[in-house]
């Protein structure tokens, strides 16, 4: 039996292993990335076995040395963390396994620098999930900035060289400006970063400043890609669709949104800002932000820009839950961090695998593609109706909790703009695979069912398909998460 | 024999290196320079490290030369604040040593390598007396051992760039005008009170504010040393001197001459003068204040427009020097400490990053970014130091820059002063301009294919890479474990600010005062 301890060692070290293992073994590449697949799957089972001991009651801390006297670098697992680390080491199976049959199959080079890169980044989240002070937080998320640059700027094209320097441009300069700013301040405020169950700030300053220093974490977590510090984000779309599923669209992008629900949470505390209202023109701004992104995408021609800006909307349903400042509010962006993913994430590797069979990136051009790809497609419409929030899916869970949310917090508004942001996904998201099954020369009338499937390497069709049953499991267990999110409200007032 | 080190070992620190340097000369054999070197180097290494603990927790000795008490005889002080200094100076010198036997071999011609060795030696033995001396004459004295052994190593870089000479004769016009202005503060307040001891001094000048002669001292002393350490507009000379001295001594140089300047400026600003009298604070507020902020805008900005990847760093510490000048300027315990390790973990940073593009400076034989195009495949282990060098200057969490920015932060939110805390972290958003174009350039460039140099360009030996690795390390260790380097600082501060230098000390060597 691990002590809890090792527990979280090992959630750290086992990515951290992959990574330096990946560059050992640069040249043998079924070794390295067999290698890589593993380290996922323990990991996985690392973090299962952190959620029994986390259940049977055991508290599990870890901290192994001091950043300065007084400051801590210390890691402990509470709901949130424990269930954003179990959604990204989830998804690296799914991903690592698509993201060979992707690498090979698309003939992309550098392949030992881009698992390294990867596991590395996952290694980072793992340290963001169970961070436990701001400090760690911030350790972290810069790491995952930094460690992701070399996967975007991946191709080395000067596209992708501009990519990558809005990405770093974009996300190191908020976290630097504002972030580390926000940070410091609360530290000097509070004197402490502990994250608090009821947060650490309640009557320690003004409602004005408690505003500012709001602002400065929402902007300084540029990862959460509030406009208009989102641009990043369409930017990452230049790298390999591997990196652009599992790390803008789980990973990184949650790491953003996961610490700005942990901000809201544990620093501020939910009571605290429904208390000086220090959140609402964050609410209307993350309201802002949902419905224009959503204009934006249907705008997009590019399928992986168009999923992009669909993120950028559907990451600010989150800040909207911690900006309404209602434990529903709350919970329903916890929950949503579970669903979106798993969503979001079918729909990236779908657009990937349409991109390694047929080479297409624009949404005209796969018009009756369906029918050559009824797999891929089929996936890419369920998760596209779970981010929608249709029922039996579990993106309707966490949009119901949003909006009851809102209604607790007495913002019917926000209601009616959640609702409308549902009617705009419906609109860009549902044609672009009712177009593949409906649209376009049906010139292969007549033939069987097999000689009509030109789908991609088994590597690339199957890990989508598992996540879009995973949107569908996650509609019957969205109950078990939210009651198990809910302590985390607990210890305030 | 132990009894013998330990009593004496205050002024053994000196004594190693400046032996070593006439040594060096006469032996006339340059593989027994270098050892030599390295020997006296890493005995004074040691002996900083006894030092250091002796004092970490704030105690204070003092060593009477030639059993002399002061205030008539020289006096050694030891407290935090300089033992820290030492160790960062002798840490470096052993560092850099090795780099240099290889580095020098591309830079310099054979028949001068005793040369170098003997005046490194003798400006390693300079920066070493300034810092620990407790005499004001004595600081003067050992500043003209470094700055004059520092023209001549400058100048060793003709060989390869005849503007090595140009820059070493500014160097020397503009140390020489420091040196002078320095030499009159003192000569300034020894009228004023008779005497040189700077306990002593402290203690008489503590009632003479109004004097006009104590003032126009102060004035003279931190101007002469403002252009030691590169004050803003008092820099000229630092960026030609760093461009084109050998790499080894760029390195040197840049993690250690303008840190003992900054260390003498704060002896004799809150240890000699008192902090309590008025024209300090408003030299403070009105002047160092502006300055710095000047330079880490302007210096950072320059450094961008750089295609000498050398004369880039060095208008980068410039910059960085702002960030020391502006925790001193912030004018408290925490503001201090936070230039101090500042000190420490700059040192470090630019040390391995002078050390890094002097190993591609090695094998491409040039410092213009243009030709560097490409090398992170070439060079990997060199590339991969520059990138995590870079991310320190930046301040990313996990390097030693971070703990800076760190401390520099909460120092400034502290006192209110939020202004000052954007101007901090927007003046690191230019280092992330200057830092990431090199890497794009080490990486994502194609490597020019009529660039012969660069195309047969290989790893460098050992003998460079450890010591440039060994930096990138402590540049790393020391961001994720800062809780030494913090309590040094801090207790160092505690000894500037509130006068902990000046107060009992324990004698080393058993004699009374």
């Amino acid at each position: 039996m691990m002590t809890p301890e090792n527990l979280i060692l090992a959630s750290l070290a086992l990515p951290l292993l992959a990574s330096i293992s990946c560059l050992l073994f640069a040249r043998q590449q079924n070794l390295r990335d067999g290698l890589t697949f593993i380290a996922a799957v323990a990991l996985f089972a690392v973090v299962i076995t952190i959620l029994q001991t986390f259940e049977a009651g055991t508290a599990i801390e870890a901290s192994w040395w001091n950043f300065a006297p007084g400051i801590e670098l210390a890691f402990k697992v509470e709901p949130l963390g424990l269930v954003f680390a179990l959604v990204a080491s989830s998804l690296w199976i799914a991903t690592h396994v698509y993201g060979i049959g992707y690498m090979r199959g698309n003939k992309e080079k550098k392949h030992a620098r881009f698992f390294a890169c990867f596991a590395f980044a996952i290694f980072a989240t793992m340290g963001i999930a169970f961070s436990a002070n701001l400090l760690t937080l911030f350790l972290f998320y810069e790491l995952l900035t930094v460690s992701t640059y070399p996967l975007v700027a991946h191709k080395e094209t000067d596209e992708a060289k501009a990519g990558g320097r809005t990405y770093l441009g974009i996300l190191m300069g908020t976290s630097i400006v504002f972030l580390l700013t926000a940070v410091v301040w609360t530290y000097v405020i509070a004197g402490t970063m502990d994250f608090t169950p009821g947060g650490i700030l309640t009557g320690k300053t003004e409602a004005g400043f408690l505003a500012i220093l709001l602002a400065l974490f929402a902007f300084g977590i540029g990862k959460a890609a509030l406009m208009p510090f989102h641009r990043w984000l369409p930017a990452a779309m230049v790298a390999p669709t591997p990196v652009s599923a599992l790390l803008h669209a789980v990973a990184v992008v949650k790491a953003g949104v996961f610490s700005m629900l942990k901000v809201g949470v544990y620093i501020f505390g939910i009571d605290n800002l429904a208390e000086t209202g220090a959140s609402q023109w964050l609410m209307w701004l993350a309201a802002f932000s949902i419905l224009a992104a959503s204009l934006i995408a249907m705008q997009q021609d590019n399928l992986k820009r168009r999923l992009a800006y669909s993120t950028v909307s559907q990451l600010s349903y989150i800040t909207l839950g911690v900006a309404l400042a209602s434990s529903m509010g709350a919970i329903g962006g916890g929950l949503h961090i579970v669903t979106h993913a798993f969503g979001k994430i079918t729909l990236f590797m779908c657009a990937g695998a349409i991109y390694v069979a047929t080479h297409k990136t624009e949404i005209s051009q796969m018009r009756g593609l369906g029918r050559a790809m009824p797999f891929t497609f089929i996936a890419f419409g369920i998760g596209a109706l779970s981010i929608i929030g249709l029922p039996p899916l579990g993106g309707s869970w966490s949009k119901w909790l949003l909006m009851v949310g809102a209604a607790d917090a007495g913002e019917q508004v926000m209601i009616g703009v959640l609702m409308l942001s549902s009617v705009l996904n419906v609109a860009y998201l549902v044609p672009v695979f009712a177009q593949g099954f409906f649209e376009g020369p049906n010139k292969d009338k007549g033939k069987s069912f097999r000689e009509n499937l030109k789908e991609a390497p088994l590597f690339c069709v199957l890990p989508p398909c598992v996540t879009a049953i995973g949107c569908l499991v996650l509609f019957f267990y969205a109950g078990r998460i939210e009651a198990f999110l809910a302590p985390i409200l607990l210890g305030g007032s | 024999m132990m009894s013998l080190v330990e009593n004496h070992a205050a002024i053994l620190v000196i004594l190693a290196p400046l032996l070593a340097a006439p040594l060096a000369m006469l032996f006339g054999h340059r593989g027994l320079a270098f050892l030599l070197s390295l020997a006296a180097s890493v005995c004074s290494f040691l002996l900083a490290v006894y030092l250091l603990l002796l004092v970490q927790n704030g105690a204070v000795l003092s060593y009477h030369i030639g059993g002399w008490a002061p205030p008539l005889g020289i006096e050694y002080r030891i407290d935090a604040a300089n033992a820290l200094v030492l160790l960062i100076v002798s840490a470096l010198s052993v560092v850099v040593l090795p780099f240099a036997r290889t580095s020098i071999e591309s830079e310099i011609a054979e028949k001068h390598h005793t040369l170098f060795y003997a005046c490194f030696m003798l400006c390693f033995t300079g920066l070493m007396g300034v810092t620990i001396t407790g005499d004001a004459f004595n600081v003067f004295v050992f500043l003209e051992i470094s700055s004059l052994s520092t023209y001549v190593l400058v100048a060793l870089g003709a060989e390869k760039d005849r503007r090595a000479l140009s820059a070493a004769y500014d160097y020397l016009i503009l140390g020489t005008i420091g040196a002078t202005f320095f030499v009159i503060g003192l000569g300034l307040i020894y009228m004023a009170t008779g005497t040189l001891n700077m306990v002593d001094l402290a203690e008489r000048l503590s009632t003479m504010e109004s004097n006009r002669t104590v003032r126009s001292a102060f004035a003279f002393i931190v101007i002469g040393l403002g252009l030691k350490l590169a004050i803003y507009p008092l820099h000229r000379w630092l960026p030609g001197a760093y461009t084109y001295a050998p790499s080894a001594v760029s390195a040197f140089l840049a993690a250690t001459a303008t840190k003992v300047a900054i260390y003498a400026v704060l002896r004799f600003m809150m240890s000699v003068f008192s902090i309590k009298f008025s024209f300090e604070q408003h030299t403070m507020t009105f002047i160092i204040f502006p300055f710095a902020l000047i330079a880490m805008f302007a210096a950072s900005f320059i450094a961008v427009y750089q295609v000498n990847i050398k004369r880039m760093l060095a208008y980068s510490s410039i910059a960085q020097i702002g960030y020391m000048l502006l925790g001193i300027a912030l004018f408290s315990t925490t503001g201090l400490s936070a230039s101090l390790v500042h000190l420490f973990n700059h040192a470090v940073t630019k040390g391995a990053l002078f050390l890094a593009v002097g190993a591609i400076i090695f094998r491409l034989g040039t410092p213009l970014a243009a030709n560097m195009a490409g090398m992170g495949k070439k060079m990997p282990w060199t590339s991969a130091a520059i990138v995590i060098g870079g991310l320190s200057l930046i301040g990313v969490p996990g390097t030693v820059g971070f703990v800076s920015k760190w401390v520099l932060l909460t120092a400034a939110l502290e006192q209110g002063f939020w202004p000052i805390s954007m101007a901090i972290v927007l003046s690191s958003l230019i280092a992330v301009v200057y830092v990431w174009k090199f890497v794009e350039l080490l990486y994502l460039a194609p490597i020019d294919e009529k660039n012969t140099r660069a195309n047969e360009a290989k790893e460098v030996p050992l003998s460079m890479l450890v010591p440039i690795w060994v930096l990138v390390l402590a540049s790393i260790w020391f961001g994720f474990d800062a809780e030494f380097t913090v309590h040094v600082a801090n207790q160092a501060a505690d000894s500037l600010f509130n006068g902990g230098f000046l107060k009992e000390a324990i004698i080393m060597g058993g004699e009374g005062r």
